[in-house]
This record gives structure tokens, sequence and C-alpha cells, in this order.
């Protein structure tokens, strides 16, 4: 029981090690997390709700292999995400900045929040009287 | 009276605004990301040529005409689709009409033009991707037009038709001719 306890928890440990150092040869720990945090934030074109990391498709692993070399060129992470947002758009990011077709996009939720609330303290009062 | 009208009034609106997103939603194709590339000079390349390997073509090989830059492989299915209507074109219309062969296999591209037909001025090999990846693409086929200064003009995504001609390529291709250099 204890083993098999032990075994899973190393198997869940070991989950993006195995997957990046199959492929990828890093120079240090740190660019090896870049790549992994870099690759989940950037949305796969082709089978658009997966990220680079997650999808198999050829564009993927084409756009996965490019971030490596970047990352590898001692490229930043900006630099990288910049590169990839002029060719593809920021359609690409799953952070998609603040601009006019995304304006609902980032307040809307606090815009229903508010209204929420002031719809809450109408209810609480209607319900005093 | 005002409150009852207003819990009508409200939950109706909110419904409206829900259906409207959703009714855009159904007209919106997710598989076209528009480009931003669109008014900015074409990325670099240097590649070689499919028939002659030894020569080598780039972004300078567009100054001067008006172009169509087409993204195909063989081992694309809807690349064949198109391809008719490609030929036709790069009979009547006086059209540069270049090719970007898109991580294929070389003797298998040129199998395929000879057996389908060729209607490019010049092929260029990008057997990496790697310049798909500068020029933004993420599905073949896809068709640039490229002004006389070398500038990305428009971007379609999928295959091309006589439809699809008539009504939004051909008009571009017409402006971008009177255009001087």
């Amino acid at each position: 029981m204890n083993k098999c306890f032990i075994f899973f928890i190393l198997l869940f440990l070991n989950r993006y090690s195995i997957a990046a150092e199959d492929y990828y040869k890093f120079n240090s720990h740190k660019d090896q997390q870049r790549f992994a945090s870099l690759t989940s934030e950037l949305r796969c074109l082709v089978c658009q709700n997966q990220t680079l990391a997650e999808s198999n498709s050829p564009l993927a692993e084409d756009l996965r292999n490019q971030i490596y070399i970047k990352i590898n060129s001692g490229q930043t992470d900006k630099n990288i995400t910049d590169y990839l947002i002029s060719r593809y758009g920021n359609f690409i990011s799953y952070r998609p900045p603040l601009d006019s077709s995304t304006v609902f996009l980032w307040f809307g939720p606090f815009i229903i929040f508010i209204f929420g609330i002031f719809y809450l303290f109408y209810i609480i009062k209607k319900n005093k009287q | 009276m005002n409150i009852i009208k207003i819990k009508f009034v409200v939950p109706l609106l909110v419904f409206f605004l829900v259906v409207g997103f959703l009714w855009h939603g159904l007209k919106v194709n997710p598989n076209h990301i528009p480009s931003p590339l669109i008014n900015q000079p074409a990325p670099a390349f240097t590649l070689p040529q499919l028939f002659s390997p030894n020569e080598i073509t780039s972004r300078d090989d567009f100054i001067g005409h008006v172009t169509l830059l087409n993204v195909w492989a063989t081992w694309c299915n809807t690349c064949l689709e198109e391809h008719d209507f490609l030929l036709k074109l790069s009979n009547i219309e006086s059209l540069r009409i270049v090719g970007l062969n898109y991580k294929d296999d070389t003797s298998l591209a040129k199998q395929w033009l000879q057996e389908n037909g060729d209607p490019y001025h010049i092929v260029a090999v990008d057997s990496s991707g790697n310049t798909g990846i500068d020029w933004g693409v993420y599905g073949t086929p896809e068709t640039f037009i490229i002004d006389k200064k070398g500038m990305i003009r428009y971007k379609h995504i999928g295959p091309i038709n006589a439809t699809i001609w008539k009504k939004t390529l051909h008009p571009i291709i017409i402006q971008l001719r009177n255009e001087t250099l």
C-alpha cells in the first residue's frame, strides 16, 4: 500500500521533467521551466483549445522547436512571445493584451460582479422591508 | 408597477444580449485567424527553388509585380481542390503566382506539379517550415497578395475558387496594379 502510494507520488512529480527532457536539452533548469511555462501559455493554432505544450499537431511541434531554439540562444520570454504575436496575432496568446476588442473580456467579469453585488443588496433590502 | 416593468424588461434585455452574442458567434469561423502581417513588409526569406535548387528566391523577387503567394503541399488535399483554379488563373491573368512548398518532400512536390500542372512562376521550397512560421502560416492552403513594393496586402485562408476570386481577390489585385511603385 505504502509503496504504491510513493510510486504514484513519484509518477506525478515526474510528469513535466519526463516530457521536456526527452526531446529538449536545456542549459539550465531555469530555461527548462521557462520552456514549460511559455508553451503552456501559448495556443496551438490548429487545435485551438490546446496549448502548444499539449498539442500533437505538426505546427505545434515546429513552434515548440522555435521556442526551444530561441530560449537556448538567450532570448527573453518577451522577445519570444512578441515574435509569435507579430506572426500569428494576439490569438496565439492565452493572455491577450488590453485593447478595444478585448475590453469586455478583461472588464466584463468585474462589471457583472458589481452588478451582482448591487442586486444582492437590493434583494436583502427588499426582504427586510 | 415600475418594479414589475423592470422585472420583465431587464431579463428580456439580458436575453437579447446573450442571443446577439451567440448569433454573432455562429457566423464567425474560428479557423480564420486575422493575420497581423497585413500592410506589413513581407517577412525576409531565402529559399531554394524547386526546379533549380541552386538558385535562390527571396522577398526581393516580389518588387515590381503584384504577386499571389500560394502556400501548398502534396500532403494537403485541399490544395489539390484549388489547383485547377490556380491553373486557370495562371493562364488568363497576367499575374505572378509564386508557390511556397511547405514542409514537403521535394521529389514528391515535383512529381505532383508534373502530374497536375504547374501554375507557379517560381516555387520556393520551405522544407523545415521555418519560413512558414515567419509568415504566420498555420494551415494550407493559404494565399497572400503582395503589392509592387513587397508589402503583404491580403491573406486568404483555405482554398481559393471562382467566387472568392471574383468577390475579393480580383478587386484587390486590380487596385494594387494601379498603384505606382
